[in-house]
């Protein structure tokens, strides 16, 4: 009897202590994100507490201050997702079909662009492109072109990895099927083996997006006037003002990047996809 | 529908770097004819299905249908229906796109598409699942959808691949039966490949057995039961005991493991030999019986329901299985754990094999 109470005791104070867990968690993250709304809206050319009052006004200001160097994000980051989703779904396809020397190399330098930090790849990008732009006479320092190119270089391999992760449960019999049922081996990866990677590929795709469109390591080194990200016009700005237009601007962000998850979570649950 | 095909191996094999997965094997199958592939896992009977499905290429010999060489042709001009283990739907298409899949790579007109789906869901009698994705079926009916799949495409052989072995036992002889009817009806060349003889008996026109990349025997399931080519074949169809040991004087076997065995028939020869004699053939005596061949202690008795297996030790280093009617009014006697018993059989249900594992015949004709 009194060992029946006790474990009733214990199981409510395991419960007890696992939402108590949640809930730190939970105003861990939640609670700067609030004081950064909470910030966006004050009334104050410096951010001084208690503030005079409130106004929507930073966020009125946000398109003529970073419109331009957002517009130049979007376009970065969408190029991003497309050019290595071109590069690493192909290689991901490739890396699980076929058993050849090196596969083992190729999977640990996949994981590679984890183990540098994002400011050291910014260097030796820039390096390496102004040797290269000396070399060929190019111009590809500083241009949008460098700077996709570099933010595809360090996504690709995000791409075949989750690739690869999403084809560990695929069936190959399934394409021996299609194949026997007459489909040629185009057929059968358009057919069978991409909508089999279909969850791989949306969460790579939004991985890229969202990485390539807050990305300052790279950009730091990569931008240039005429090309700046939004993170480094937001940088820049930090420099020279402490205002709640920062604020605005992250608030804006959040919304941002949340609308987008929203609206594929309406085509599929993200919960599914990423595990 | 299409003229059922024929189908020649000849001389087929296949080696890996490391090792030959399958040796030299020929084989005629007429049209219509239902064959199936048996042996243990290893034994080369899948990679010969990969084979004349076109998914990996021969070493050398030769496959033909209806007399023309396929080896050149890829997997999918081969025009095979296939049914995988695994099933292998693709699992984000419904039911009729399943099975319409053959259909819409031949670019066959869509009322052509529809027509053929209906017929295929009616032969398996899916048409109330037919919006289903497949993850939303059972596994008995996922495997309705693969076989309809395979046999849109009219093709010209149908390959099963371990068929039966997802299935629960209780949906395994539905289904082995569900899939002989449809296959006879159809008039289909088939080849199933497959481990477990219970299957193979049941389904097969004739079987072939296989082991070590080898085939051992093709027959027809009587032939297989009652002449085995060679000890492997005795031991796998019928789980025969088998004893090896030396021939002497023709009606006697002395075991490697000791007892010497009393044959029920005569043999010419010496030497090396091994005996095959079938659970189900010995019937088990008090010690004294006319007859005896053997005696030896039980060592365990089961009691099955519809049989009864002993296992009788008859020398330290080897025990024979015994199985006799469980039920009925001649149902056998159950022997207590310990007891002496003698164990007899005819000559016609033993199988003696000389040292090159022929079978050895005996001087005279056993009359029943």
């Amino acid at each position: 009897m009194t060992k029946a109470v006790s474990h009733q005791t214990l199981a409510r104070l395991e419960r007890l202590g696992l939402s108590a867990f949640v809930w730190i968690g939970i105003v861990l993250i939640g609670v700067p994100l609030l004081l950064t709304v909470y910030l966006s809206v004050f009334d104050e050319k410096l951010i001084v507490f208690p503030p005079r009052g409130y106004t929507l006004s930073w966020y009125l200001a946000i398109g003529p201050v970073f419109g331009a160097s957002a517009l130049i994000s979007l376009q970065l980051a969408l190029a991003s997702v497309v050019g290595s989703l071109l590069l690493g779904v192909p290689a991901g396809i490739g890396l699980s079909r076929y058993r050849f020397r090196g596969v083992g190399a190729i999977s640990t330098l996949l994981l590679a662009p984890l183990t540098v930090p994002d400011i050291v790849l910014g260097l030796g990008t820039y390096v390496l492109l102004v040797q290269m732009d000396e070399q060929l006479g190019s111009a590809i320092t500083g241009s949008l072109a460098g700077l996709i190119l570099s933010h595809i270089m360090i996504t690709t391999p995000w791409v075949v990895r989750l690739c690869l992760a999403g084809l560990v449960n695929h069936d190959r019999a399934a394409e021996e099927a299609a194949a026997s049922l007459g489909a040629r081996p185009w057929m059968v990866i358009w057919r069978v083996t991409l909508p089999a990677m279909r969850q791989g590929i949306i969460a790579a795709g939004l991985f890229v997006f969202i990485s390539s469109f807050e990305n300052l390591g790279l950009a730091l080194f990569l931008t240039s006037p005429g090309v700046t990200t939004l993170p480094i016009s937001i940088f820049q700005y930090l420099e020279y003002h402490i205002d709640p237009m920062v604020a605005a601007v992250a608030v804006a962000q959040m919304a941002g990047v949340c609308a987008l998850l929203l609206v594929l979570n309406r085509f599929m649950r993200l919960s599914q996809i990423v595990r | 529908m299409s003229e059922a095909a024929r189908l020649e191996l000849d001389r087929l094999s296949k080696s890996f770097a490391d090792h030959v997965a399958v040796r030299d094997v020929s084989l005629n199958v007429a049209p219509g004819e239902l064959i199936v592939l048996l042996g243990p896992s290893g034994c080369g009977k899948t990679t010969t299905l990969r084979m004349i499905a076109g998914f990996l290429a021969a070493t050398s010999g030769d496959i033909r249908i209806n007399g023309e060489s396929i080896l050149n042709l890829p997997p999918y001009r081969r025009n095979m229906g296939i049914v995988f283990q695994s099933y292998a739907l693709f699992p984000h298409l419904s039911v009729v796109r399943n099975i319409g899949f053959g259909l819409e790579m031949q670019r066959a007109p869509s009322p052509a598409i529809e027509a053929r789906v209906s017929e295929m869901l009616r032969l398996v009698k899916l048409e109330a699942l037919s919006a289903r994705l497949p993850r939303e079926l059972s596994g008995g009916q996922q495997q309705r959808v693969a076989l309809a799949r395979a046999l849109a495409i009219h093709p010209k052989l149908l390959l099963l691949d371990e068929p039966l072995s997802n299935l629960d036992a209780s949906l395994r002889a539905d289904m082995a039966r569900e899939i002989r009817l449809l296959q006879r009806s159809r008039g289909i060349t088939t080849i199933m490949v497959t481990h477990d003889q219970d299957e193979a008996m049941a389904m097969a026109d004739r079987l072939v057995v296989m082991h070590d990349g080898q085939v051992q025997q093709i027959d027809r399931q009587e032939d297989l039961y009652e002449r085995p080519a060679n000890p492997f074949v005795a031991r796998f169809i019928g789980r025969s005991n088998l004893m090896t040991g030396r021939l002497d004087c023709g009606k006697m076997l002395a075991l490697d493991a000791g007892a010497p065995i009393a044959l029920a028939g005569r043999y010419r020869g010496r030497g090396r030999a091994s005996l095959a004699v079938r659970p189900e053939s010995i019937r088990l005596m008090p010690p004294g019986a006319p007859g005896v061949l053997v005696t030896g202690q039980v060592e365990l008795c089961t009691y099955l329901g519809a049989v009864v297996e002993h296992v009788v030790r008859i020398a330290p280093e080897l025990a024979i299985v015994v199985r006799a009617n469980g039920i009925g009014t001649d149902a056998a006697t159950r022997h207590p754990v310990g007891t002496a018993v003698a164990l007899l059989w005819t000559q016609s249900d033993e199988c003696l094999f000389d040292a090159e594992d022929r079978p050895v015949a005996a001087d005279r004709i056993h009359v029943r």
